[in-house]
């Protein structure tokens, strides 16, 4: 029975294994939702240990598109949005899902795409370089995810009077996240609208020889602005809104703009801190 | 090309210089399938056997429901059980999402059916002399039964092995329900789906070979284990 005796005594072992594993009892802290290009540029891995280390509380974060964002704060899933969609932003305010809103900082959208620049767009306003790209068939790829990115895009669209683009060949929507879909763009050889922070990460990652180069930006529509939320606590009573206000006033302090205005990739400034 | 290279190399070196964020994602990973390869075992066992000790009805109805669920998409179970638990779903009070049990239960519902069905096919195919032999040898039900279940042990090890590979490596249970929170949630599949992303295709590469490694050793310990 030797055999029988090996056999059992690693089936206990290793459920002994999972009762020790079982033990250990998580603390749960505060749950942010916020968008791929925080996460993406690696700002977050750089700026939350300051936070976790100044006020003891530990933030966890969920990486999707700030439309998703939203919608899991309206379900409560999580306790604090870092988003940049303000149209969609103050309409979630009044529909009594959040409650303060302060802006944190910004950058802005630019469109980028292959040096040699098929659809001749570099240098023109954002709505005849839109056109051009139409008019050209060129490649276009796009977020198609309803993220904050893709809302200010299809709002670009809407105002250069082009009926907005779905089922065309040259109109790619990923559903991805932002450096995923820059990497599509460059693999066509396309165009794509982007916020600074996300290309020049892309950038970087380059070594600074990106194939796809920023061609259109400076106009005051493209201003991206990234906002802190947290929930209404009528309709998400067991969120947890002190810590999140706390995160909010924290984002907002001098110390934590500073660390903003300090994050770097190739010596260029990925976001703005403006909180006020 | 390059960075198929550069991937093999960075797997030794992620895991040498003990990278945190590596090493938390090998643990996590390693931790959540063991928990709900053992949860499918303890679930599928009893459902596999009495599937395929018994003769009843609608055992055949019941096989190809089965069959069916082997094939249950991991983004479909993600979407379901992330309907369930999330805040406004019903079971939404006790806070699972984003958590290692909320992603522990969709694997287990993944797993479950592999266990039963392999599980129940195994015990069909007991030899019928034997349950003869062992009665007209005088031994009870109980004794019966302890030695069915010893005679398949192997068959029991290869569920048990199946599930763990596929728990180990599903992406969309993970993603879903366990939202990839660094440190937290993320496990080897997810970070590779974000490194994908984020075109870092060399840390991908990397972290798939140490996934492909972990399979490695599991197998070679059974195969350690049934020589004994």
């Amino acid at each position: 029975m030797n055999n029988n005796n090996t056999f059992l005594s690693v089936f206990s072992a290793i459920f002994i294994i999972i009762f020790a594993i079982s033990a250990q009892a998580g603390n749960k802290g505060l749950m942010m939702a916020t968008t791929t290009s925080t996460d993406g540029t690696g700002l977050l891995d750089y700026l939350i240990p300051y936070f976790e280390k100044e006020t003891g509380n530990m933030l966890k974060w969920t990486a999707t598109g700030t439309g998703k964002a939203l919608k899991l704060g309206q379900n409560c899933d999580v306790d604090v949005l870092l988003v940049h969609a303000p149209p969609s932003e103050k309409k979630y305010i009044a529909a009594g899902y959040g409650k303060d809103r302060r802006e944190v900082m910004y950058n802005d959208f630019v469109i980028i795409g292959p040096k040699h620049d098929p659809a001749k767009i570099k240098g023109k306003n954002i709505s005849d370089a839109l056109t051009a790209i139409k008019n050209k068939q060129a490649v276009f790829t796009s977020r198609g995810d309803d993220s904050g990115t893709n809302k200010k895009e299809k709002l670009l669209w809407k105002n250069a009077g082009i009926e907005m683009p779905d089922k065309e060949a040259w109109y790619l929507q990923t559903g991805q996240g932002m450096q995923a879909t820059i990497n599509v763009c460059q693999e066509k050889m396309g165009y794509t609208m982007t916020d600074r922070g996300s290309y020049i990460k892309y950038e970087s990652q380059k070594g600074g020889h990106a194939p796809l180069k920023i061609l259109v930006e400076g106009d005051s529509i493209l201003l991206n602005q990234y906002s802190v939320l947290t929930l209404n606590p009528n309709n998400c009573p067991n969120a947890n809104y002190t810590l999140a206000l706390q995160f909010s006033d924290w984002m907002a302090s001098q110390k934590a703009q500073n660390l903003i205005k300090d994050f770097r990739l190739l010596g260029k400034e990925l976001f703005i801190p403006n909180a006020k | 090309m390059d960075y198929i290279v550069a991937g093999f190399f960075k797997a030794f070196e992620l895991l040498i210089s003990g990278d945190n964020a590596t090493w938390s994602a090998v643990w996590v990973t390693l931790k959540i399938s063991t928990i709900s390869m053992l949860l499918s075992i303890g679930a599928g066992l009893p459902c596999g056997f009495l599937i395929g000790y018994f003769d009843f009805k609608y055992k055949k109805h019941l096989r190809t429901l089965l069959d069916t669920m082997l094939a249950l998409p991991t983004v479909f179970i993600g979407l379901a059980v992330y309907a369930f638990i999330s805040h406004h779903g019903p079971l939404g009070e006790l806070g699972l999402l984003f958590t290692l049990t909320g992603i522990a239960i969709g694997q287990t519902i993944l797993a479950f059916p592999i266990v039963t069905a392999i599980t129940a096919s195994t015990i069909e195919s007991i030899d019928d002399d034997l349950k003869l032999t062992l009665v007209s040898l005088g031994a009870g039900k109980r004794n019966i039964l302890a030695t069915c279940l010893w005679e398949v042990r192997y068959g029991i090890l290869a569920a048990a092995v199946t599930a763990y590979g596929r728990v180990l490596t599903e992406v969309g249970i993970s993603m879903m329900v366990g939202g990839n929170i660094k440190y937290h949630t993320r496990t080897i599949t997810t970070a590779i789906a974000l490194e994908t992303n984020k075109g870092m295709f060399a840390d991908g590469i990397a972290l798939g070979l140490v996934l492909i490694s972990i399979a490695f050793i599991v197998n070679l310990s059974l195969s350690f284990l049934r020589k004994q």
